[in-house]
Protein backbone atom coordinates (compact mmCIF):
# COMPACT_ATOMS: atom_id res chain seq x y z
CA UNK A 1 0.00 0.00 0.00
CA UNK A 2 1.33 3.35 -0.56
CA UNK A 3 1.78 6.47 1.84
CA UNK A 4 -0.49 7.91 -0.61
CA UNK A 5 -3.72 5.40 -0.30
CA UNK A 6 -2.44 5.47 3.77
CA UNK A 7 -3.04 9.52 3.79
CA UNK A 8 -6.54 9.10 2.13
CA UNK A 9 -8.08 6.11 3.62
CA UNK A 10 -6.94 7.87 7.29
CA UNK A 11 -7.70 11.53 6.48
CA UNK A 12 -4.04 12.58 7.43
CA UNK A 13 -3.06 16.43 7.30
CA UNK A 14 -0.07 16.49 4.81
CA UNK A 15 2.32 19.21 6.60
CA UNK A 16 4.91 19.83 4.27
CA UNK A 17 4.46 21.30 0.89
CA UNK A 18 6.34 18.71 -1.16
CA UNK A 19 5.21 15.66 0.18
CA UNK A 20 6.35 12.39 -1.91
CA UNK A 21 3.31 10.10 -1.14
CA UNK A 22 4.27 7.46 -4.12
CA UNK A 23 6.43 5.31 -1.81
CA UNK A 24 5.20 1.57 -0.99
CA UNK A 25 5.00 1.42 2.87
CA UNK A 26 7.00 -1.63 4.43
CA UNK A 27 4.70 -1.40 7.14
CA UNK A 28 4.94 1.60 10.75
CA UNK A 29 6.66 2.12 14.07
CA UNK A 30 5.34 3.76 16.98
CA UNK A 31 7.73 5.58 19.64
CA UNK A 32 8.42 8.79 20.84
CA UNK A 33 12.15 8.04 21.85
CA UNK A 34 14.06 9.11 18.97
CA UNK A 35 17.33 6.72 20.69
CA UNK A 36 14.54 3.69 19.85
CA UNK A 37 13.12 4.59 16.96
CA UNK A 38 16.40 5.08 15.48
CA UNK A 39 17.31 1.48 16.24
CA UNK A 40 13.86 -0.65 15.90
CA UNK A 41 12.07 1.33 13.08
CA UNK A 42 12.59 0.05 9.34
CA UNK A 43 13.27 1.24 6.01
CA UNK A 44 10.24 2.33 4.46
CA UNK A 45 8.03 2.30 7.89
CA UNK A 46 5.39 5.05 8.82
CA UNK A 47 6.52 6.59 11.55
CA UNK A 48 4.01 7.10 14.43
CA UNK A 49 4.61 10.06 17.13
CA UNK A 50 4.23 12.81 19.33
CA UNK A 51 8.14 13.76 18.72
CA UNK A 52 8.07 17.35 17.13
CA UNK A 53 11.88 17.98 18.16
CA UNK A 54 13.52 18.74 15.04
CA UNK A 55 15.78 15.27 15.33
CA UNK A 56 12.79 13.77 13.98
CA UNK A 57 14.13 15.07 10.71
CA UNK A 58 17.46 13.47 10.61
CA UNK A 59 15.76 10.13 12.35
CA UNK A 60 13.41 9.89 9.15
CA UNK A 61 16.32 10.32 6.97
CA UNK A 62 18.83 8.43 8.83
CA UNK A 63 16.43 5.78 8.83
CA UNK A 64 15.24 6.18 5.19
CA UNK A 65 11.00 6.22 6.66
CA UNK A 66 8.50 7.11 4.43
CA UNK A 67 7.08 9.73 6.79
CA UNK A 68 6.06 10.91 9.78
CA UNK A 69 3.21 11.04 11.74
CA UNK A 70 2.22 13.57 14.22
CA UNK A 71 -0.57 12.36 16.67
CA UNK A 72 -2.93 14.39 18.87
CA UNK A 73 -2.76 17.29 16.85
CA UNK A 74 0.46 17.98 17.56
CA UNK A 75 2.35 20.71 15.17
CA UNK A 76 5.84 21.49 14.66
CA UNK A 77 7.24 25.12 14.46
CA UNK A 78 7.47 26.27 11.28
CA UNK A 79 10.89 26.42 11.32
CA UNK A 80 11.02 22.90 11.75
CA UNK A 81 8.40 22.48 8.89
CA UNK A 82 10.44 24.86 6.59
CA UNK A 83 13.43 22.10 7.17
CA UNK A 84 11.19 19.00 6.41
CA UNK A 85 10.47 20.58 3.15
CA UNK A 86 14.56 21.43 1.91
CA UNK A 87 15.15 17.89 2.99
CA UNK A 88 12.26 16.21 1.80
CA UNK A 89 10.76 14.80 4.92
CA UNK A 90 7.04 14.12 4.67
CA UNK A 91 5.39 15.54 7.91
CA UNK A 92 1.74 14.63 8.45
CA UNK A 93 -0.60 15.32 11.38
CA UNK A 94 -4.18 13.68 12.84
CA UNK A 95 -5.89 14.85 15.83
CA UNK A 96 -6.37 11.00 16.70
CA UNK A 97 -3.83 9.15 19.56
CA UNK A 98 -1.22 6.87 18.85
CA UNK A 99 -3.16 4.51 20.03
CA UNK A 100 -6.20 4.52 17.14
CA UNK A 101 -3.92 5.43 14.17
CA UNK A 102 -1.51 2.66 14.66
CA UNK A 103 -4.74 0.62 15.38
CA UNK A 104 -6.23 1.73 11.86
CA UNK A 105 -2.86 0.93 10.28
CA UNK A 106 -2.53 -2.13 11.62
CA UNK A 107 -5.92 -3.44 10.04
CA UNK A 108 -4.86 -2.12 6.61
CA UNK A 109 -0.87 -2.96 6.82
CA UNK A 110 -1.29 -6.02 9.05
CA UNK A 111 2.02 -7.70 9.91
CA UNK A 112 5.07 -6.43 8.31
CA UNK B 1 46.28 31.02 40.71
CA UNK B 2 45.02 28.57 39.18
CA UNK B 3 44.15 25.14 41.41
CA UNK B 4 42.16 22.18 41.38
CA UNK B 5 38.26 22.32 42.29
CA UNK B 6 36.62 19.30 43.11
CA UNK B 7 32.69 19.59 41.88
CA UNK B 8 29.82 17.44 42.33
CA UNK B 9 27.69 19.58 40.37
CA UNK B 10 24.15 17.52 40.36
CA UNK B 11 23.14 16.96 44.04
CA UNK B 12 19.35 16.42 45.03
CA UNK B 13 17.81 17.69 48.66
CA UNK B 14 14.63 16.60 50.04
CA UNK B 15 12.60 19.16 47.69
CA UNK B 16 12.86 16.15 44.80
CA UNK B 17 10.12 13.74 45.70
CA UNK B 18 12.54 11.21 45.08
CA UNK B 19 15.48 11.79 47.45
CA UNK B 20 15.80 10.53 50.40
CA UNK B 21 14.36 12.49 53.51
CA UNK B 22 17.79 12.60 54.90
CA UNK B 23 18.83 14.92 52.37
CA UNK B 24 18.47 18.52 53.92
CA UNK B 25 20.72 21.14 52.33
CA UNK B 26 22.73 21.27 56.17
CA UNK B 27 23.43 17.84 55.86
CA UNK B 28 24.12 17.52 52.34
CA UNK B 29 26.52 20.52 52.78
CA UNK B 30 28.15 18.77 55.91
CA UNK B 31 28.72 15.52 54.18
CA UNK B 32 30.13 16.73 51.15
CA UNK B 33 32.60 19.03 52.93
CA UNK B 34 34.10 16.08 54.97
CA UNK B 35 33.95 14.62 51.73
CA UNK B 36 36.46 17.07 50.28
CA UNK B 37 34.22 18.66 47.60
CA UNK B 38 35.07 22.38 46.62
CA UNK B 39 31.94 22.58 44.58
CA UNK B 40 28.46 21.74 45.26
CA UNK B 41 25.57 21.82 42.40
CA UNK B 42 22.48 21.72 44.00
CA UNK B 43 19.80 20.70 41.47
CA UNK B 44 16.46 19.75 42.56
CA UNK B 45 13.66 18.97 39.74
CA UNK B 46 11.86 21.84 38.28
CA UNK B 47 12.43 23.92 41.79
CA UNK B 48 15.09 26.05 43.52
CA UNK B 49 13.34 26.37 46.67
CA UNK B 50 15.76 24.87 48.87
CA UNK B 51 19.24 26.54 47.21
CA UNK B 52 18.92 29.24 49.79
CA UNK B 53 19.41 27.11 52.47
CA UNK B 54 22.16 25.22 51.18
CA UNK B 55 23.82 28.37 50.22
CA UNK B 56 23.41 29.58 54.04
CA UNK B 57 25.32 25.99 55.19
CA UNK B 58 27.77 26.53 53.70
CA UNK B 59 28.72 29.97 54.44
CA UNK B 60 32.04 29.88 56.15
CA UNK B 61 32.73 26.12 55.77
CA UNK B 62 34.99 26.50 52.70
CA UNK B 63 33.19 25.12 50.39
CA UNK B 64 31.16 26.72 47.34
CA UNK B 65 27.60 25.73 46.54
CA UNK B 66 26.28 26.82 43.26
CA UNK B 67 22.62 27.32 43.44
CA UNK B 68 20.60 25.44 40.56
CA UNK B 69 18.42 23.57 39.23
CA UNK B 70 17.34 20.14 37.22
CA UNK B 71 14.71 20.91 34.67
CA UNK B 72 12.25 18.46 32.81
CA UNK B 73 11.71 19.50 29.05
CA UNK B 74 8.82 18.99 26.94
CA UNK B 75 10.59 16.47 25.24
CA UNK B 76 11.40 14.69 28.98
CA UNK B 77 14.64 15.55 29.02
CA UNK B 78 17.05 16.33 31.95
CA UNK B 79 18.66 20.19 31.78
CA UNK B 80 21.19 21.01 34.48
CA UNK B 81 20.85 24.70 35.00
CA UNK B 82 23.89 26.58 37.24
CA UNK B 83 24.42 29.93 38.41
CA UNK B 84 25.94 32.24 40.89
CA UNK B 85 23.81 33.18 42.64
CA UNK B 86 20.01 32.30 43.99
CA UNK B 87 18.39 35.10 43.01
CA UNK B 88 18.89 34.14 38.88
CA UNK B 89 18.03 30.51 39.51
CA UNK B 90 14.79 31.81 41.28
CA UNK B 91 14.28 33.99 38.41
CA UNK B 92 14.52 30.75 35.98
CA UNK B 93 11.91 28.99 38.58
CA UNK B 94 9.50 31.69 38.30
CA UNK B 95 9.42 30.69 34.31
CA UNK B 96 9.54 27.23 35.06
CA UNK B 97 6.51 27.35 37.46
CA UNK B 98 4.46 29.06 34.91
CA UNK B 99 5.26 25.65 32.80
CA UNK B 100 4.79 22.44 35.15
CA UNK B 101 1.23 21.48 35.23
CA UNK B 102 0.29 19.13 37.79
CA UNK B 103 -0.17 18.72 41.50
CA UNK B 104 2.34 16.28 43.57
CA UNK B 105 1.04 13.42 45.43
CA UNK B 106 2.90 12.44 48.01
CA UNK B 107 1.94 9.13 48.51
CA UNK B 108 2.68 8.14 45.02
CA UNK B 109 5.92 10.23 44.31
CA UNK B 110 6.92 11.30 47.63
CA UNK B 111 7.37 14.48 49.98
CA UNK B 112 8.80 17.45 48.47
CA UNK B 113 10.65 19.01 51.95
CA UNK B 114 11.07 22.61 51.99
CA UNK B 115 13.97 23.79 54.56
CA UNK B 116 16.05 25.84 55.93
CA UNK B 117 19.98 26.01 56.40
CA UNK B 118 18.85 24.55 60.67
CA UNK B 119 17.31 21.29 59.14
CA UNK B 120 14.01 22.59 60.34
CA UNK B 121 10.98 21.78 57.56
CA UNK B 122 9.73 25.14 56.38
CA UNK B 123 6.98 23.31 54.78
CA UNK B 124 6.00 21.11 51.51
CA UNK B 125 5.64 22.17 47.98
CA UNK B 126 3.01 21.30 46.41
CA UNK B 127 3.58 21.27 42.50
CA UNK B 128 4.12 18.14 40.28
CA UNK B 129 7.83 18.67 40.35
CA UNK B 130 8.91 15.53 39.00
CA UNK B 131 6.51 16.15 36.19
CA UNK B 132 7.81 17.80 32.78
CA UNK B 133 7.36 21.39 32.00
CA UNK B 134 5.78 22.34 28.83
CA UNK B 135 9.30 24.01 27.19
CA UNK B 136 11.26 22.72 24.77
CA UNK B 137 14.84 22.12 25.14
CA UNK B 138 15.64 24.55 22.63
CA UNK B 139 13.71 27.58 25.01
CA UNK B 140 15.03 25.95 27.84
CA UNK B 141 18.53 26.37 27.26
CA UNK B 142 17.93 29.89 25.93
CA UNK B 143 16.36 30.89 29.41
CA UNK B 144 19.59 29.24 31.53
CA UNK B 145 21.99 31.50 29.21
CA UNK B 146 19.67 34.55 29.69
CA UNK B 147 20.10 34.49 33.06
CA UNK B 148 23.95 33.67 32.53
CA UNK B 149 23.58 29.90 33.88
CA UNK B 150 25.62 26.75 32.77
CA UNK B 151 22.92 24.80 30.83
CA UNK B 152 23.99 20.79 30.78
CA UNK B 153 22.47 17.96 29.19
CA UNK B 154 22.06 15.37 32.54
CA UNK B 155 23.26 12.25 32.54
CA UNK B 156 23.21 11.40 28.90
CA UNK B 157 24.24 7.83 29.02
CA UNK B 158 20.75 6.87 30.91
CA UNK B 159 17.83 5.16 28.92
CA UNK B 160 15.49 7.66 30.44
CA UNK B 161 15.10 11.39 30.68
CA UNK B 162 18.64 11.64 28.87
CA UNK B 163 18.75 13.58 25.85
CA UNK B 164 20.35 11.41 23.59
CA UNK B 165 17.17 8.29 24.69
CA UNK B 166 14.73 10.94 24.31
CA UNK B 167 15.82 13.15 21.12
CA UNK B 168 18.46 10.20 19.54
CA UNK B 169 21.46 12.70 19.28
CA UNK B 170 22.95 15.92 20.43
CA UNK B 171 20.96 18.63 18.77
CA UNK B 172 23.69 20.41 16.45
CA UNK B 173 22.05 23.61 17.20
CA UNK B 174 21.72 23.52 21.07
CA UNK B 175 24.28 25.91 22.39
CA UNK B 176 24.79 23.29 25.47
CA UNK B 177 27.98 24.17 27.64
CA UNK B 178 28.70 20.38 28.39
CA UNK B 179 27.34 16.72 28.41
CA UNK B 180 26.77 15.21 31.80
CA UNK B 181 27.65 11.62 32.67
CA UNK B 182 26.05 9.95 35.28
CA UNK B 183 28.18 7.61 37.38
CA UNK B 184 27.36 4.58 35.53
CA UNK B 185 29.93 4.85 32.87
CA UNK B 186 33.69 5.98 32.81
CA UNK B 187 34.63 9.22 30.92
CA UNK B 188 36.32 6.99 28.69
CA UNK B 189 33.52 4.67 27.65
CA UNK B 190 31.92 7.80 27.22
CA UNK B 191 34.59 9.57 24.95
CA UNK B 192 34.48 5.92 22.35
CA UNK B 193 30.21 5.64 22.64
CA UNK B 194 29.36 9.06 22.13
CA UNK B 195 32.72 11.12 20.83
CA UNK B 196 30.77 14.55 22.17
CA UNK B 197 31.48 17.70 20.11
CA UNK B 198 30.95 19.15 23.75
CA UNK B 199 33.05 18.61 26.98
CA UNK B 200 32.14 16.17 29.39
CA UNK B 201 31.72 16.23 33.04
CA UNK B 202 31.20 13.92 35.53
CA UNK B 203 28.86 14.36 38.72
CA UNK B 204 27.21 12.14 41.61
CA UNK B 205 22.78 12.96 40.36
CA UNK B 206 23.07 11.86 44.28
CA UNK B 207 19.45 11.21 45.90
CA UNK B 208 20.79 9.93 49.32
CA UNK B 209 23.89 10.98 51.77
CA UNK B 210 26.10 8.10 50.04
CA UNK B 211 26.00 8.93 46.90
CA UNK B 212 27.54 12.34 47.22
CA UNK B 213 30.53 13.13 45.73
CA UNK B 214 30.52 9.59 44.77
CA UNK B 215 31.88 11.16 40.82
CA UNK B 216 32.97 14.57 40.40
CA UNK B 217 34.84 16.60 37.90
CA UNK B 218 38.36 18.07 38.89
CA UNK B 219 38.09 21.84 37.62
CA UNK B 220 41.37 23.89 37.46
CA UNK B 221 40.21 27.12 37.66
CA UNK B 222 40.75 30.28 39.81
CA UNK B 223 37.53 30.71 42.12
CA UNK B 224 34.43 28.90 41.52
CA UNK B 225 32.56 30.84 39.47
CA UNK B 226 30.28 30.21 36.38
CA UNK B 227 32.73 32.15 34.30
CA UNK B 228 35.58 30.16 35.31
CA UNK B 229 33.78 26.74 34.54
CA UNK B 230 33.01 28.39 31.56
CA UNK B 231 36.65 28.79 30.81
CA UNK B 232 37.47 25.82 31.81
CA UNK B 233 34.78 23.60 29.84
CA UNK B 234 36.37 26.00 26.72
CA UNK B 235 39.76 25.55 27.52
CA UNK B 236 40.40 29.10 27.40
CA UNK B 237 42.94 31.05 29.67
CA UNK B 238 44.88 27.11 30.75
CA UNK B 239 41.80 26.73 32.90
CA UNK B 240 40.55 22.98 31.99
CA UNK B 241 39.26 19.56 33.18
CA UNK B 242 41.52 17.94 34.85
CA UNK B 243 38.96 15.24 35.98
ZN1 LIG C 1 17.77 13.42 35.96
ZN1 LIG D 1 19.14 14.39 39.03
Amino acid sequence: MTLKDVVEKLGLRVMTVKAALDPELTGAYAGDLLSDVMANARPGNLWITMQTHQNVLAVAQIKDLAAIVLVNGRKPDAETLQKADQENVTVLGTDEPAFRISGQLYRLLGEP
Amino acid sequence: MLRSFQADLHVHTCLSPCADINMSPAAIVKRAQSLGVDILGICDHNSAENVLAAVAAARGHGLHVLPGMELTSAEEVHILALFDKPELAQALQEIVYRHLPGKNDEEIFGMQVLANADDEVLGFNQKLLIGATTLGVDEIVKNIHSLQGLAIAAHIDRESFSLISQLGFVPDNLPLDALEISPAISPEEALRRYAPALPLVQSSDAHQQDEIGRRRTVFLIEEASIAEIKKALQQQEGRRIVH
